[in-house]
């Protein structure tokens, strides 16, 4: 709604109706002098936000459309070719389906067990936070620091998780298992589900503690086993929280970098490279900036169109407010 | 200063940051006259001991003796300053005095009028510098930087782990080279430590084969017209294959860094396998990756890379590289003085005692005091040609690929044949 339309209704409102008065009206109505304290007070932000937001997304854009090494200035434009490139790449091509891997395998593999842990730890056993904190604990370090500690721990030689598989007499890992194109995506998927699973445990913890206990109660009395309570009663309710913590998961698993880059660098022969690490590699190791440009721009687009839908068509019911929906009752 | 919003502005504000960029253009005041007050802004990556303080002493003393020039220096680690570069030059402002390997990416930096021609100031004193290691700063006849460093890549090999599998002599030939690994191989040792993460290593066995094969000629004359699909460089790619099929290396060697504790330099400094391919840094990199921060001191060896059967090129041709500096466009007049001081035979003395440092001035090799790197000198002083690292001598985008091309060989996806078009392809479109 633009400021005129404001002003207008407001005098078309005066002339037919008595004006509401009191606070209530003026927030409804928000008037022009209240509009101008609401600008000057966000503007730092908003200056701050297009500065370093929008701008290099505009920036990144117009470089896209060049044949450019980043030396100088950007003048040889190619218009769409950047982007019909990336298509023809079997690198990038490669990086989509390996995000995709990484995805599914997220939402199969890594949530339910966040899930179920999250029950677990939810029932009371003695020294629950303890494990609470345990569990969380890989969390709280940085992606490099685990990428590094990982490094340490599979590594093919005098690695811990060697040393242990010798102890007991199985030689599982074959000492090799980010040196093997075969397994270095799997490998990778361990060590980014070690870091990020307490995160959507903790998550659906707190979802589960909002459920009122009236609910589970009432569905005991009523003769639920555990499993039906969980089915019918925890899981339903624990929707939002799922919702979103799918969503981090999905746009965290297209943006990808550190810890590949750290652990594996893509390699080896890009078995583990995901889009973020194609686009470093031609920005800062080949100096075909345009073209990274168009890699970083593609997956903007993808996290901009998935967060758009996803909101729309997904988040919808949780953000109209309503706790869940049973068909069309409400 | 006057700010009109043009495209370079607006490309100045992102890439480097509003504050960034405003520092930078009112920072360089260019000036003729070197007896006026002036600024040097310098960016080096020799951000750890032990050169740090060394260059931190000789930039003070240039201070003191000249009252009107401030040397402001920047410390970077490589991969920062590769970035910070690029946003700098964006931005239209390079700094005075940058890290430079030469080659390709200079000759980018040369195309985009960032680097300064210093041909002129440098010719009284640049004939005291080693003319190999000012080959890859100068471009079509003219030098665009001075390098301080110079080294050649070669084998280094574990002594005792050679006489444990009964070798006597380090091979010549490419033949007794495959015949020495197999050896090796029967003793039960891991003939190569190879790091196969960071591919830059894995280049330089198919660039040393080909330089053997197809001579130095025939590295600069694809560089010219950007064909690698000729009978030179598929036999380096046919022979390289022969090794890989040996299987030479430790294990895990395509998940291996070059530096790690679990690394290619550490595989060699804690005696886990017999040799490796690599430039004259090695002795110093195995000895602190090792466990024992030793390394192998004087069971350690060097030899040349061999010669093979029937090739055009010599045994004392040289594939190698250095570190150097660039002078950006905007430099104040006392840049290249500065330069010139930091290259003076004492300076290069203090620079060469460290260890860290192959100097390019001759008369201050007499500091090296490594008897291994003292080889790599002389060899290198005797050289008969040189090449730069492919990665380094080619544009950056023919360089990478070059890496990944000979990464997937010897990883066994591609072959000879399709990577040597691979390559071409890249040469062809930049």
């Amino acid at each position: 709604m633009t400021q005129s339309t404001v002003i207008r209704k407001d005098t078309g409102s005066r002339a037919a109706v008595p004006a509401p008065r009191g606070r209530a009206a003026a927030r409804r109505r928000g008037r022009p002098r209240q509009l101008g304290a609401i600008v000057l007070f966000l503007l730092p932000a908003l200056v701050l936000f297009l500065l370093l937001v929008i701008a290099p997304i505009l920036l990144a854009g117009y470089a896209s459309a060049f044949k450019w090494n980043g030396f100088g200035l950007p003048e040889n434009y190619v218009g769409l070719d950047n982007f019909t490139r990336a298509f023809q790449d079997p690198t990038f091509l490669g990086d989509l389906s390996r995000t995709g891997i990484l995805i599914g395998l997220s939402l199969v593999v890594q949530l339910p067990v966040s899930l179920g842990l999250a029950m677990l730890l939810n029932q009371p056993l003695k020294g629950r936070s303890g494990y609470r904190l345990i569990f969380f604990a890989p969390y709280v370090l940085s992606e490099v620091t685990t990428a590094v500690l990982f490094t340490l721990v599979l590594s093919p030689n005098r690695g811990l998780g060697q040393q242990i598989s010798e102890w007991l007499g199985i030689d599982a890992l074959n000492g090799a298992v980010f040196a093997d194109p075969s397994t270095v995506l799997y490998a990778l998927f361990l060590v980014i589900s070690w870091k990020y699973f307490g995160f959507h445990m903790i998550l659906y913890l707190a979802g589960r503690q909002g459920i009122p206990r009236e609910l589970t109660e009432a569905a005991t009395t009523d003769g639920a086993s555990a499993w039906q309570v969980f089915r019918h009663v925890t899981l339903p309710l624990l929707g939002p929280t799922i919702r979103i913590s799918v969503f981090l998961s999905v746009i965290g698993s297209i943006q990808l970098f550190d810890m590949v880059w750290v652990l594996t660098g893509g390699g080896p022969i890009h078995a583990s490279e995901t889009m973020a690490v194609t686009m470093y590699q031609f920005g800062f190791r080949r100096f075909e900036v345009g073209y990274a440009s168009a890699i970083s721009i593609i997956m903007f687009l993808l996290s901009l169109i998935f967060a758009l839908f996803y909101q729309r068509y997904v988040l919808r019911r949780d953000t109209e407010g309503a706790l869940t929906t049973m068909g069309d009752q409400r | 200063m006057t700010a009109h919003l043009s495209r370079r502005t607006l490309l100045g504000l992102a890439g480097a940051g509003a504050g960034a960029y405003l520092l930078s253009a009112c920072g360089s005041d260019e000036s003729a006259d070197p007896n006026a007050p002036q600024t040097i802004n310098w960016w080096h990556i020799q951000n750890t001991e032990p050169m740090l303080p060394v260059w931190a002493a000789i930039a003070k003393e240039y201070e003191s003796a000249h009252t009107n020039v401030k040397v402001v220096i920047q410390p970077l680690e490589n991969e920062a300053f590769k970035a910070k570069l690029t946003t700098a030059t964006q931005a239209g402002s390079p700094p005075d005095l940058f890290q430079s390997w030469g080659g390709g990416v200079l000759k980018q930096q040369v195309d985009a009028g960032l680097v300064k021609d210093i041909t002129a100031d440098v010719q009284p004193w640049i004939g005291s510098l080693l003319p190999a290691s000012v080959q890859p700063f100068t471009i079509d006849g003219k030098i665009y930087g001075v390098p301080f460093d110079v080294g050649m890549v070669g084998f280094w090999y574990n002594k005792d782990l050679f006489a444990k599998a009964g070798i006597t002599a380090p091979p010549t030939t490419w033949a007794e080279l495959l015949t020495t690994v197999s050896k090796i191989k029967a003793a039960g040792i891991v003939p190569i430590a190879l790091a196969g993460k960071d591919k830059w290593p894995g280049h330089f066995y198919w660039a040393y084969l080909a330089m053997r094969i197809g001579g130095l000629g025939a590295l600069q004359q694809a560089a010219v017209d950007g064909n690698f699909d000729t009978p030179d460089f598929i036999a380096a790619g046919q022979r390289l294959k022969e090794l890989v099929d040996l299987q030479p290396f430790q294990k895990g060697f395509l998940g291996a860094e070059y530096g790690s504790p679990d690394g290619q330099a550490a595989t060699m400094g804690n005696g886990g396998a017999a040799m490796e391919l690599m430039g004259q840094w090695a002795p110093s990199v195995q000895a602190s990756a090792s466990t024992s921060k030793k390394g192998l001191g004087d069971k350690l060896g060097y030899f040349a890379f061999p010669a093979v059967d029937g090739g055009k090129g010599s045994v004392a041709e040289a594939f190698g590289g250095g570190n150097g500096f660039a002078v950006g466009k905007n430099a104040p007049a006392a840049t290249t003085d500065f330069l010139k001081t930091l290259l003076d035979v004492a300076n290069q003395r203090k620079s060469a005692a460290t260890g860290a440092v192959l100097p390019t001035v001759k008369d201050a090799a007499d500091a090296i005091k490594d008897p291994n790197s003292k080889t790599v000198a002389s060899s290198l002083a005797a050289a008969t040609g040189f090449q730069l690292y492919l990665d380094q001598a080619y544009p950056p985008a023919v360089g990478q690929q070059v890496n990944d091309s000979v990464a997937e060989l010897i990883a066994g996806t591609k072959k000879a044949e399709d990577i040597v078009k691979d390559i071409t392809t890249v040469a062809k479109s930049q």
